[in-house]
């Protein structure tokens, strides 16, 4: 199956930063805070890559027509009579947050390039050569120890995706950090971090089970990087999109 | 792509940890480490084989840990114990993995039921049931739930009864083979109560046994008119599981309307009975009625537990039962055959059996126009608490009360002249001050012999109790109430051994586990886990 949206293919590393080519009159706060306000008021019908509604496309600044950003606030605000595009329950300054939002994802394209993914090929890769059920879970099938991904599609853009495939440590949740214990007999334990405190560390280890420590009976213990590797090198342009593709398509149904 | 060679190798192995196989529910005492259903073992004995703790050396049990729950419910449920990791629920229906040695969380589910969820006495869960890598729930707003074990996430979600027409769920699932069973609370309410089997896998529903009969089933000709399609007949404690029969056995609720039998003249089967389910099909075995016709909301929700003792000399496999209705007694698991009942606190409302078991009923003693005195109380002699067995004392262990009754009228509850009966009811999270004097009632932890239901030793509490007991194979029993003390006793004598004032009312079941051969023992109070292992 072949998606009808293209899939953006990074060539520049980061979303947020990364790059440098943010607004500048917009915080970063205020994008993220943008971002989970469009979430949960925008991308019921815009969907979350804003490209949902046929002849606009947010996430790429395509509009009925062009509008400043205190236009866009207002239409996010208010809605616009006589079409589906209904008022909301937002702030103003939500909404500026939306708007600025959107903007930084017009940015953050400038300089990249488009390839077309797969949705199928992208499950084959995930599930076969590409490995990614050695660590992430889909729909009951594959590993715990990395993000379960049965939802991935609705909570994130496809933009976002690419960047954890391309550059997997340019931007983790706390919520996915990892974690290195080295007890008193020299045996190494890493895992995913589930809870840590002044005496005691929680996790998940790379054999999916749930460990506790106390700090003070190891030998060694702290943060280590993502163990997830690029696929820069790996797959092909085509065949990241594909997995994107594949990712996209994930929207979380419950079994 | 080429994966990390190491964390290729280390997700190899990711499935060397062991499973919750069926064979290990089934057979738990080959793992005494572990707590792996409501009761422990399927019989729900709530039997602990571990031997550290004893009476010699009880009185150096030290807090170990608390777990602070993030609800003003009761805390009623029984946490189960799985290689290390205790899982236990947030009342009402968030699930929590906490680490056993030292109680902090690893992960949260949280679930939300949905707003037309209406219980009668709290927003409660009582436990969890486990297979595989999977946890069992039923919710507040009568779904069954599947919980990833290691990650918290859900797996699915099955509608097993309408919220909206007041159906709940709060016991522990049970699980059998492929099977994860449940059934229906609500019953004070115009429901028609059911269980229900589930695929552990999908969900999907396999069997469905109505604790009413419908038109043309045998026992429907026992409610008059069309009242047998609102005769409510919840179903709210755990049931047991004898795997030789197999046979799995749940107390129903009470009829309803609860107060005034007049709309539902009949014995109204299946209410106040235990019913003995065929597993593989749900279809009904046997049923024992306990109060016929019930008028009192004598709820027969206690939990059954399922022993296999010397009766008269032979030995008997046998269901051991201390009733809302102040009767207690011994079944033959396998038939139903009534083998022995008596009173074990104060009634009025029957004077003795006839020969199939049925209670004589003391004319009069009903709720009527005028309030009557009843004994016991509506919530009886002993309510939904867990009771426990010791193979090794032979003692069927009940926390129960004594000298409880109540004015009961026709329609509604009455209020109490004279005998303040008031105070004998609910548990709550936090401690009330209690004023009873002991003709009012009294609670006690007492243990029964099965061969004739004689008490062989007591132990008084001032307050009522609403906390279930554990009997260990150090011969220590664990219980507490509604005065908030968790107590250990001599499992042979009753001597008090160590106590521990906790601060808020005890309503659950204590349970013990062991950790890198310490063992441990849980209790949940007031709104928190409290663990205590020897210093």
């Amino acid at each position: 199956m072949r998606t009808a949206t293209a899939v953006l293919l990074f060539l520049a590393a980061g979303l947020f930063g990364a790059g440098g080519s943010l607004t500048a009159q917009h915080e970063t706060a205020d994008i993220e805070a943008g971002s989970r306000a469009f979430r949960t008021t925008c991308a019921n019908c815009h969907g979350p890559d804003g490209d949902q509604v046929a002849g606009i496309d947010l996430g790429r600044g395509r509009f009925r027509r062009p509008y400043s950003d205190q236009e866009l606030a207002a239409i996010i605000r208010n809605g616009i009579p006589n079409t589906p595009m209904p008022p909301t329950t937002t702030s103003e300054e939500q909404a500026t947050n939306i708007v600025a939002y959107l903007r930084s994802l017009v940015e953050a394209r400038r300089g990249v390039s488009v390839v077309a993914g797969d949705v199928g090929r992208g499950r084959l890769i995930f599930e076969g050569r590409g490995a990614c059920a050695t660590c992430h879970r889909v729909n009951g099938i594959g590993s715990r120890l990395g993000p379960d991904l049965s939802a991935i599609g609705q909570d994130r853009r496809s933009a976002e995706l690419e960047q954890s495939v391309l550059d997997p440590g340019a931007e983790i949740l706390a919520t996915n950090r990892f974690y290195r214990v080295v007890t008193k007999d020299g045996v190494t334990v890493t895992g995913r971090l589930l809870n840590h405190d002044t005496f005691t560390v929680q996790m998940l280890d790379s054999k999916e089970r749930l460990q506790s420590f106390v700090k003070s009976d190891v030998r060694e213990h702290g943060f280590v990087g993502t163990p997830m590797p690029s696929s820069r090198g790996t797959l092909s342009p085509q065949e990241t999109a594909d997995v994107i593709s594949y990712l996209v398509s994930l929207k979380g149904a419950v079994r | 792509m080429k994966a990390p060679i190491a964390l290729l190798v280390l997700v190899a192995a990711a499935s060397l940890q062991a499973q919750v196989t069926f064979d290990r529910v089934l057979n738990a005492d080959r793992e005494p480490q572990n707590w792996l259903s409501y009761s422990r073992t399927l019989d729900n004995q709530r039997f602990s084989p571990l031997t550290q703790i004893t009476p010699a050396n009880a009185k150096d049990l030290q807090l170990e840990w608390v777990w602070q729950s993030r609800s003003l419910e009761k805390f009623e449920a029984t946490a189960l114990v799985v290689d290390g990791v205790l899982y236990t629920v947030q009342a009402p229906n968030d699930v929590v993995a906490l680490d056993a040695v030292t109680g902090r969380v690893y992960w949260t589910f949280t679930y939300q039921p949905a707003a037309e969820a209406r219980s009668c006495c709290g927003r409660v869960n009582r436990g969890l049931a486990i297979l595989g890598d999977t946890l069992f729930m039923g919710t507040l707003d009568a779904h069954l739930l599947a919980i990833d074990a290691r990650s918290g996430q859900l797996i699915w979600n099955t509608t097993v009864a309408d919220a909206k027409a007041r159906y709940v769920i709060t016991h522990s699932p049970l699980v059998v083979r492929d099977k994860v069973i449940i059934g229906t609370a609500g019953g004070d309410g115009p429901i028609r109560g059911l269980i229900a089997a589930f695929d552990v896998k999908t969900g999907k529903e396999i069997w469905r046994f109505h604790t009413i009969p419908g038109p043309g089933e045998p026992g429907n000709d026992t409610w008059s008119g069309n009242s047998w399609m609102t005769g409510g007949v919840g179903v709210w404690n755990a049931g047991a599981y004898d795997p030789e029969t197999n046979l799995a056995f749940w107390g129903t609720g009470n009829p309803s309307p609860g107060m005034d039998g007049r709309s539902r003249l009949g014995d109204n089967l299946y209410s106040d009975c235990v019913v003995a389910l065929d597993v593989d099909t749900g279809k009904l075995k046997w049923y024992y009625q306990f109060t016929p016709h019930d008028e009192m909301d004598y709820d027969s929700t206690q939990v059954p537990l399922l022993a296999d003792i010397t009766f008269r000399g032979k030995p008997r496999k046998v269901m051991l039962w201390a009733n809302r209705n102040g009767l207690m007694y011994v079944l033959d698991r396998a038939t139903g055959e009534f083998l022995l009942g008596k009173p074990y606190v104060k009634v009025n409302w029957m004077d003795g059996f006839d020969q199939k078991g049925r209670p004589q009923r003391v004319p009069g003693m009903v709720p009527g126009p005028t309030p009557t005195l009843i004994q016991p109380h509506v919530h009886g002699a002993s309510n939904w608490a867990p009771p426990s067995f010791s193979p090794r004392t032979g003692l069927f262990y009940v926390a129960h009360w004594e000298n409880s009754g109540w004015y009961a009228a026709q329609g509604r509850f009455g209020r109490p002249p004279g005998v303040n009966t008031r105070q004998t009811g609910m548990g709550q999270v936090n401690l009330v001050p209690f004023f009873n004097n002991e003709d009012e009632t009294y609670g006690v932890v007492r243990a029964y012999d099965p061969n004739t239901l004689d008490p062989k030793w007591e132990y008084r509490m001032t307050d009522i109790t609403w906390g279930g007991v554990l009997t260990t194979a150090g011969d220590v029993l664990f219980g507490g109430g509604r005065e908030g003390y968790f107590l250990a006793l001599d499992a042979r004598t009753g001597q008090l051994l160590w106590k521990a004032s906790v601060g808020g009312q005890i309503n659950a079941g204590p349970m013990s586990y062991s950790v890198g051969g310490r063992q441990y023992v849980s209790v949940a109070a007031g709104s928190a886990l409290f663990t205590y292992a020897l210093r």
